[in-house]
């Protein structure tokens, strides 16, 4: 399977030279009397380096076979991080360093959506927000409900994230897995 | 047509309309003050150039005109030694921060003159309009400074930009996808971003309706003016010579079929008039681009307010 340049937009996926790209920037360009051209950034799926890559109308670009499975979080083991299909009890095997800010915000049994290239598995995505419980921080200043002035704070995973003054250790607070801030205080047990 | 949501969105679409005006004023100021006469010429037409790279938008039995010149050039032949045009012109396909389907095109022609008094031209223009559109010739554009004046401006000859940033010499061997991708990714991005920059002297498979240079016949009269990598006129001492014209048009119809899509039409009265036609330099000026420019927006949304998508 493949595409033709006419295809490329931002948030494809596509694949040269065996390697899997994401489009994460696309520019039209022509010169006047020339052909149309596709000026894009792309993001190495497997490594996250990005670089400049300009396609002419004519290329034909290879379409990568990825897949994705809903997978829970098993658990982690060294620099490896385990998920498991609950349906077929498949596990695969996820490095930290693929994994990056991620591994901090998942959680026991979180279902993820891991993806795979050529039956491989490459990366996850994680939901946009996970509930985290506050290991520790500096106690919270009551009646101070401020949100825009922040503080550090640990989650138990070691990650720190700035939340605003009223937080309390024992607090649980969602955090964006995208940006890896704090988003709200959750009322949870 | 976007509604404005509030008084700030309606204040930038008065200016953005008020700018355009102003621009629109002020290039015929400058044209009228030279002794050029504004014509208008058909913008449904049963036959455009016919290029390998611009596609034509059908318009009844016709297209829309991609470009007012070859009806421009029969009123050359006609007699008209000095005339421009300031009006839309459409070209399918073409859409992205700096194309529009559809855009403003200025076009001027001299009788019995080359690029270079064109070129003479367009220094004046656009040193001109800056003054009138921003109160002097150095502006500033999305943050950066801009000069156009006159004795800012480089010149750089087409082979010598290839040979600095690309490692060859295209009026030796040509190699069309090569020149277009080094073009864009290589010598485009190398250019100054603070002044207009020609690139001059096109290989001659890129002559289109140039004529070639007299004593380099491996190079055309042609010249592209850019700023900021961003291209914004495309001028040519005139082809006269109706034989080589046709076998032109033809390569270009050629090309396009290779290209898989469908040859045009020859301009038959065109042709014909080109005998008539005295020696002459035209040029053909992105409107929009440029009010971009000296409107400080980023992008052609930024003045095109009937823009979609």
């Amino acid at each position: 399977m493949s595409y033709t340049a006419a295809n490329l937009r931002k948030g494809l996926k596509i694949e040269l030279e065996g390697i899997p790209y994401e489009v994460t920037e696309f520019e039209f360009c022509k010169p006047g009397k020339g052909q149309a051209m596709y000026k894009c950034r792309i993001k190495n799926m497997l490594s996250g380096a990005t670089m400049e890559k300009t396609f002419r109308a004519v290329d034909k670009i290879d379409q990568p076979n990825i897949e994705s499975k809903t997978m829970a979080f098993s658990y982690k083991e060294g620099d490896k991080y385990v998920f498991m299909d609950n349906k077929t009890y498949e596990q695969v095997e996820l490095h930290e360093g693929v994994l990056g800010d991620q591994r901090f915000f998942l959680l026991e049994d979180l279902e993820c959506e891991v993806l795979f290239f050529n039956h491989r598995a490459m990366s996850v995505a994680l939901p946009a927000f996970v509930i985290k419980e506050i290991k520790e921080t500096e106690p919270g200043a009551r009646g101070n409900t401020a949100t825009n002035v922040l503080k550090p704070a640990k989650i138990d995973t070691g990650y720190e994230v700035g939340v605003p003054i009223f937080i309390n250790q024992g607090d649980f607070i969602r955090i964006d897995t995208r940006t890896g801030k704090y988003v709200e205080r959750v009322k949870q047990g | 047509m976007r509604t404005p949501a509030d008084s700030d969105a309606l204040r930038a679409l008065r200016r953005v309309l008020e700018l355009r005006a102003k621009l629109n004023e002020a290039i015929r100021r400058f044209f009228r003050e030279r002794g050029f006469l504004e014509v208008d010429t058909p913008v449904v037409l049963p036959a455009n150039a016919p290029e390998a790279n611009i596609d034509a938008v059908p318009a009844g039995a016709g297209w829309m005109r991609t470009s007012p010149e070859l009806a421009m050039k029969r009123l050359l032949a006609a007699g008209c030694d000095k005339i421009f045009q300031l009006g839309p012109v459409a070209r399918a396909g073409e859409h992205g921060r700096w194309h529009h389907p559809e855009f403003s095109l200025l076009e001027w022609y001299r009788a019995d003159a080359g690029y270079l008094e064109i070129l003479a031209d367009t220094k004046a223009l656009l040193a001109f309009l800056a003054r009138e559109l921003r109160g002097t010739t150095d502006f500033t554009w999305q943050g950066k400074p801009v000069s156009f004046a006159q004795e800012l401006w480089e010149k750089a000859a087409v082979s010598q930009a290839f040979i600095q940033h690309a490692g060859w010499d295209p009026a030796l061997t040509f190699a069309p996808d090569r020149f277009d991708l080094d073009l864009v990714t290589r010598v485009e991005p190398a250019l100054p971003a603070d002044r207009p920059v020609v690139l001059i002297d096109y290989p001659a498979p890129l002559a289109a309706l140039a004529r070639r240079k007299p004593d380099d016949p491996l190079r055309a009269e042609r010249w592209e003016l850019y700023l900021g990598g961003i291209e914004l006129a495309n001028a040519y001492s005139e082809l006269t010579d109706a034989a080589e014209q046709r076998a032109r048009f033809e390569q270009a119809n050629a090309a396009r079929e290779k290209r898989g899509e469908t040859p045009y039409p020859l301009d038959e009265t065109f042709l014909a008039a080109l005998a008539q036609m005295p020696p002459s330099g035209g040029i053909a000026l992105g409107v929009d681009r440029l009010l971009m420019i000296l409107a400080d927006a980023d992008s052609l949304d930024g003045v095109l307010p009937f823009r979609n998508g």
